[in-house]
């Protein structure tokens, strides 16, 4: 439908010089900053200096302190082990639904590319149609229809996903599967599925794996803002969303629990961000940019 | 205009106009046939059957789902949107209410994020590979990529907590002077701001330097046309379809920024109307407001789409 405007803006398509310095070091902070909130996901919940949900100090929305490295959040809880309980629940449910979209994306695309032409055509019209609801607007209704589970937020964010991860995929096979090393393996007498397979999917692959982490960007925002919402992930359960929510009642005073949530969903998807911008930008001057 | 681009442009139309008619589908099906017996969650675990079969009956869901969604279509086309339970109010009137403050909220972050952004776009363009561009291309790379509400706590931390300057919340009814039009909503249009200005800038950017690289721009710079009139009397006309299509499609991330800045600010506008009517598993209104907010994001890609047809002599000429 709208291939026309699928163009997305790659700042460094074309930016030599100053630029790729510039950018190259970025790249590695970002990649530093993915690396961090990895760990911390699947090391923070046994590093978490106090348990999640107790209540340890008596002032609320405490300032930092060496006791309480990040302060205390609106009950007198830890902050740093909230975020580092939270911060798996971030990552963790957006790499599930990402590497699920992409999975799901790449799968109907390669499907679509080596199938009969109806079948492709279905398929498409089907992505298409599902690309025009807002992912937000989806979240929502699917919210309002079944109430809010960590099972029903990775199908959203999986049903608003997978028809980017389809296009974009779809988009590159088609072109793989015209060259000529493909019609050799079709006159070969391969089936089809060894050709998506064996003859295509390597061939995507790398491209296929930047936009997984794109995704994993886009589904963390995604998430954190339904669960800023009240809509997301439920109490008792916290994710950095929810930290942000439960804790707005201190923003008057500039309390660090209601910032310092915030600022790590930031500094997850910056890092994100800047690492894939790296990545794409270094492989577009390898096969020679513009 | 040539019979090809009209036609072009009439496929264009049909084809939204058929996408909306699949949302409609999708929508209705998500919110009123999957979730299962609404009269039975209406009435509890311990109603009787008989009176699940009466309720049942009165609110028609004893028809098959596809003519329950004509029916549905139907009403929603001739304006009647049906009953908003948790409110005990028609939806039509809910809405009316709450539409134009949220048109305010994006008439004023379109007016004062479109120059802001064209200027950085082709400020940014102009000094191609330069410290500024840089710096420009880091700032809009990070602020795509931030969520909404950190930008909003912050701003409200420095402007409303530390400096006092604004009011943290946001009332569109008492409105008397332009200064206190400017106190409201400041904070609120500078969150919505900060990201599509990132979107845009980065989009017409791109549009630039793709005019920027091209020959007959190149014969301009060989024969001494300075660099100003290059980019405004040569580069900019032929940018314009690029740069309408990314202003336009850069608005429509406005409907996910205003369901966050909405919430975050007490705004009374049709976004914060949908979280309720979520949170209260309204169904009417959801199913209303989800319309409204796929139709007007449709209609900007339609626009994005046309400025974009319209633009391009090569998709006029096929």
């Amino acid at each position: 439908m709208n291939n026309i405007i699928v163009k997305s803006p790659t700042t460094t398509k074309s930016a030599l010089g100053k630029i790729s310095h510039g950018s190259s070091w970025l790249g590695l902070v970002g990649a530093a900053m993915c690396v961090m909130w990895l760990l911390v996901a699947i090391f923070g919940p046994w590093l978490a200096p106090h348990p999640v949900g107790e209540v340890v100090s008596d002032n609320i929305f405490d300032s930092l302190s060496a006791a309480y490295p990040l302060g205390t959040d609106y009950l007198g809880r830890d902050m740093l082990s909230r975020i580092m309980v939270g911060a798996r629940f971030t990552v963790g449910l957006a790499l599930v639904a990402a590497v699920l979209a992409s999975t799901l994306g790449t799968s109907c695309a390669l499907l679509s590319v080596v199938s009969p032409k109806w079948l492709d055509e279905l398929i498409s019209r089907l992505m298409d149609a599902f690309i025009s609801i807002p992912s937000k607007m989806l979240a929502l209704i699917m919210v309002s229809a079944f109430g809010s589970s960590v099972t029903l937020l990775i199908c959203t964010a999986v049903l608003s996903y997978t028809p980017g991860a389809f296009r974009i995929a779809r988009s590159m096979a088609v072109n793989i599967e015209a060259l000529e090393y493909v019609q050799v393996a079709r006159t070969r007498g391969e089936r089809r599925l060894y050709i998506a397979c064996v003859e295509i999917l390597p061939n995507i692959l790398n491209p296929v794996l930047t936009d997984l982490g794109l995704r994993f960007g886009f589904i963390v925002l995604l998430l954190s803002g339904m669960s800023f919402l009240g809509l997301g992930v439920q109490p008792p359960d916290a994710d950095l969303g929810s930290l942000v929510r439960e804790n707005i009642g201190g923003l008057n005073q500039g309390a660090p629990a209601i910032v310092i949530p915030a600022l790590a969903i930031g500094t997850l998807t910056i890092g994100v961000n800047l690492f894939i911008d790296r990545l794409s930008s270094r492989r577009s001057r390898r096969s020679g940019g513009h | 205009m040539n019979s090809n681009t009209l036609w072009l442009i009439g496929r264009r139309l049909g084809a939204a106009v058929l996408t909306l008619l699949i949302v409609s589908m999708v929508v209705f099906a998500i919110t009123a046939v999957l979730p299962g017996d609404a009269a039975q969650q209406s009435l509890g675990q311990f109603a009787t059957p008989e009176q699940v079969a009466a309720l049942r009956l009165k609110m028609g869901l004893d028809q098959p789902g596809v003519l329950r969604y004509l029916h549905w279509l139907m009403n929603l086309l001739s304006g009647d949107m049906g009953q908003s339970v948790s409110n005990a109010m028609p939806v039509i009137d809910l809405m009316a209410g709450r539409v134009p403050n949220t048109l305010m909220l994006a008439a004023a972050t379109a007016l004062v994020s479109v120059p802001v952004a064209l200027m950085l776009g082709i400020g940014s363009a102009m000094g191609r590979g330069g410290r500024i561009d840089g710096f420009l291309s880091f700032f809009t790379l990070t602020m795509v990529a931030v969520p909404e509400f950190l930008v909003a706590t912050l701003a409200v931390l420095i402007f409303a907590v530390n400096l006092g300057w604004l009011s943290a919340l946001s009332y569109a009814s008492d409105i008397t002077s332009p200064w206190q039009f400017i106190r409201t909503y400041a904070l609120p249009v500078m969150t919505l701001c900060c990201v599509i200005v990132a979107q845009m800038s980065r989009m017409t950017r791109a549009a630039v330097i793709d005019q920027l690289d091209s020959p007959y721009v190149e014969m301009a710079r060989l024969k001494g046309v300075s660099k100003t009139r290059i980019v405004l009397r040569h580069a900019l006309p032929n940018a314009i379809g690029p740069i309408a299509n990314a202003i336009a499609l850069s608005l429509s991330y406005l409907l996910g920024g205003v369901v966050i800045v909405e919430t975050i600010f007490n705004y009374p506008g049709i976004a914060s109307l949908m979280v309720d009517a979520v949170t209260n598993r309204d169904m009417a209104l959801v199913q209303a407001c989800t319309m409204l907010f796929c139709t007007a994001y449709l209609t900007l890609v339609l626009i994005a789409d046309l400025c974009a047809i319209l633009s391009n002599p090569r998709l006029r000429n096929q």
